[in-house]
């Protein structure tokens, strides 16, 4: 992929994801209060409320919930939302693939892409 | 409390414009706003309360108030994106029934046609503070692969098809025909949206709406005055609004807002969607228009596809005659914000002063629905529905 990836906003909240992310480690929240993981990260569980939100490494496997080859740029590329293997849907890219041959429902795995910045972002491609 | 039969719409008016470099935007919303007075045999002196979103000139209201020389006792400004309007007529219909003002104007304009905004295919500037910005901004989500991923998913779990979608713009041109301001006044066919370039899969340029400059406005009023006016009386009888977003992760992409607002809005209004008989459905994209059809319950989950096939939306030829100046997708799609337009033919269906080609028989109830924002991520909805006293 050639498309720039615009640097993610850095938000106190959620480096140590992106700390996690320049190690090669894709971490996800995880509430202690009610045992649930969940996307987009929060200090807050949006499920119970919780303050008790700490992260874990997660399997970086999941299957594409859907997907759009953007076409009409001068560098087309996929949006995605995938379903990872912990339960919460994310948003993403997938990268390094044949746009023609991906379908809704395909294994994907995670690969970590370089912002603008160089800070590592978690995008998926076929398993 | 309710607000059925609190609050009328006596005035309407939509820019004739489609273009205007040549005009600010503040003035662009003091040019609907006369407009909307005019129609209603009002002037401003008679405005009390002013209801505006994020395409004002802001922030919030008091600019375009100064601007327009505007003496308020009520003031309200929301943000839900394309549907703002929808939900502001609502928001005018509540501060009208607890008498917080008499004559409420809510205003739309913009120019992005002029300002050569890339609307559909480039992300939308972001606040550093807003939460989702580190999770979205590196994707490069935009208004049309985000809508795109709804219509791929929709078609998966439903089988619906590009074909059933291109219906619905083939119904918006045979509205648009008859209307002299429409951007796209040709008639296409279902071969002519699939064979246009695909935008993102699945959705065609013609599966888009147009960019256009321009705007509109309502006049909202109490009945007492609204009875005292020469117009058709036009009633608020039932408004519904909803935001659907993420849901830490966990949410359906083939569902909108809709199907929280618009069950709102028809108990208000005691009636069903079997009772409607002209539906303003916002058109950003048409698969926009599938799904809140289904969600509103026009027809089942999953049957959208089908119900809009074959004609089904248009005037005199189908059930539920639809967006008959055109739509967003043919007409006009000012500021990037298509509710508006949504409201002003719905009143014109409603007074009998929509083109006689389209004009719906008897039309005594009509509905507005919007969805603002992202559909793929979180976004805002509004219904309306109205009735012709």
């Amino acid at each position: 992929m050639t498309r720039k990836i615009p640097s993610p906003f850095a938000m106190a909240e959620t480096q140590p994801f992106w700390d996690a992310a320049r190690q090669g480690r894709f971490m996800i929240p995880i509430c202690t209060a009610c045992d649930r993981t969940h996307w987009y990260p929060r200090a807050i569980c949006p499920f119970c409320a919780s303050d008790k939100v700490r992260w874990r490494d997660a399997s970086g496997r999941g299957t594409i919930y859907t997907f759009s080859v953007m076409r009409r740029v001068k560098e087309p590329y996929i949006i995605a939302h995938v379903t990872l293997a912990e339960g919460p849907t994310m948003l993403t890219n997938i990268v390094d693939c044949d746009a023609e041959t991906l379908r809704i429902g395909q294994p994907v795995t995670i690969v970590f892409k370089q912002a603008e910045n160089g800070q590592p972002v978690p995008m998926f491609t076929p398993t | 409390m309710t607000v059925k039969g609190k609050a009328y719409i006596a005035g309407a008016f939509e820019h004739p414009t489609r273009l205007a470099p040549d005009k600010s935007v503040a003035q662009l919303h003091a040019e609907v706003a006369l407009g909307a007075l005019a129609d209603a045999g009002l002037t401003r002196e008679d405005v009390d309360g002013f209801f505006c979103s994020g395409d004002a000139p802001g922030p919030g209201p008091a600019p375009m108030a100064e601007y327009m020389n505007l003496r308020l006792r009520h003031l309200d400004s929301v943000e839900l994106g394309g549907t703002s309007y929808v939900a502001l007529a609502a928001h005018a219909a509540q501060a009208i029934a607890l008498g917080k003002c008499d004559v409420a104007l809510v205003t739309l304009a913009g120019r992005p046609r002029s300002e050569g905004m890339a609307t559909g295919t480039a992300p939308r500037p972001r606040d550093p503070n807003q939460p989702e910005a580190p999770w979205e901004a590196p994707y490069a989500i935009t208004t049309t692969n985000g809508y795109a991923m709804c219509a791929m998913r929709h078609m998966y779990e439903y089988g619906t098809t590009s074909e059933q979608l291109a219906w619905v713009r083939v119904a918006a041109s045979h509205h648009a025909q008859h209307n002299p301001h429409a951007m796209l006044p040709e008639i296409v066919s279902v071969e002519d949206v699939v064979n246009s370039p695909l935008i993102a899969d699945p959705l065609h340029r013609l599966d888009c709406c147009v960019i256009s400059d321009g705007g509109g406005a309502l006049v909202i009023v109490r009945p007492e005055i609204a009875k005292a006016l020469k117009r058709p009386l036009v009633k608020i009888i039932g408004t519904g609004e909803a935001v659907k977003h993420l849901t830490g992760g966990t949410f359906d992409l083939t569902t909108s807002g809709a199907a929280q607002a618009g069950p709102i809005a028809f108990a208000e209004a005691a009636v069903t969607p079997a009772d409607i008989k002209y539906a303003s459905i916002y058109d950003s994209f048409t698969i926009t228009v599938v799904i809140q059809l289904e969600d509103l319950g026009f027809c089942a989950k999953g049957a959208g596809g089908k119900f809009v096939a074959d004609g089904n939306l248009i005037s005199g030829v189908g059930k539920l005659p639809f967006n008959t100046d055109g739509g967003g997708l043919c007409n006009n799609h000012p500021a990037n914000r298509g509710s508006m337009t949504k409201v002003i033919e719905a009143v014109r269906q409603l007074r009998g002063e929509a083109h006689p080609a389209v004009q719906v028989k008897n039309c005594d109830l009509a509905l507005a629905q919007g969805t603002g924002f992202q559909l793929a991520t979180r976004h805002g909805s509004a219904t309306l529905i109205m009735e012709r006293e």
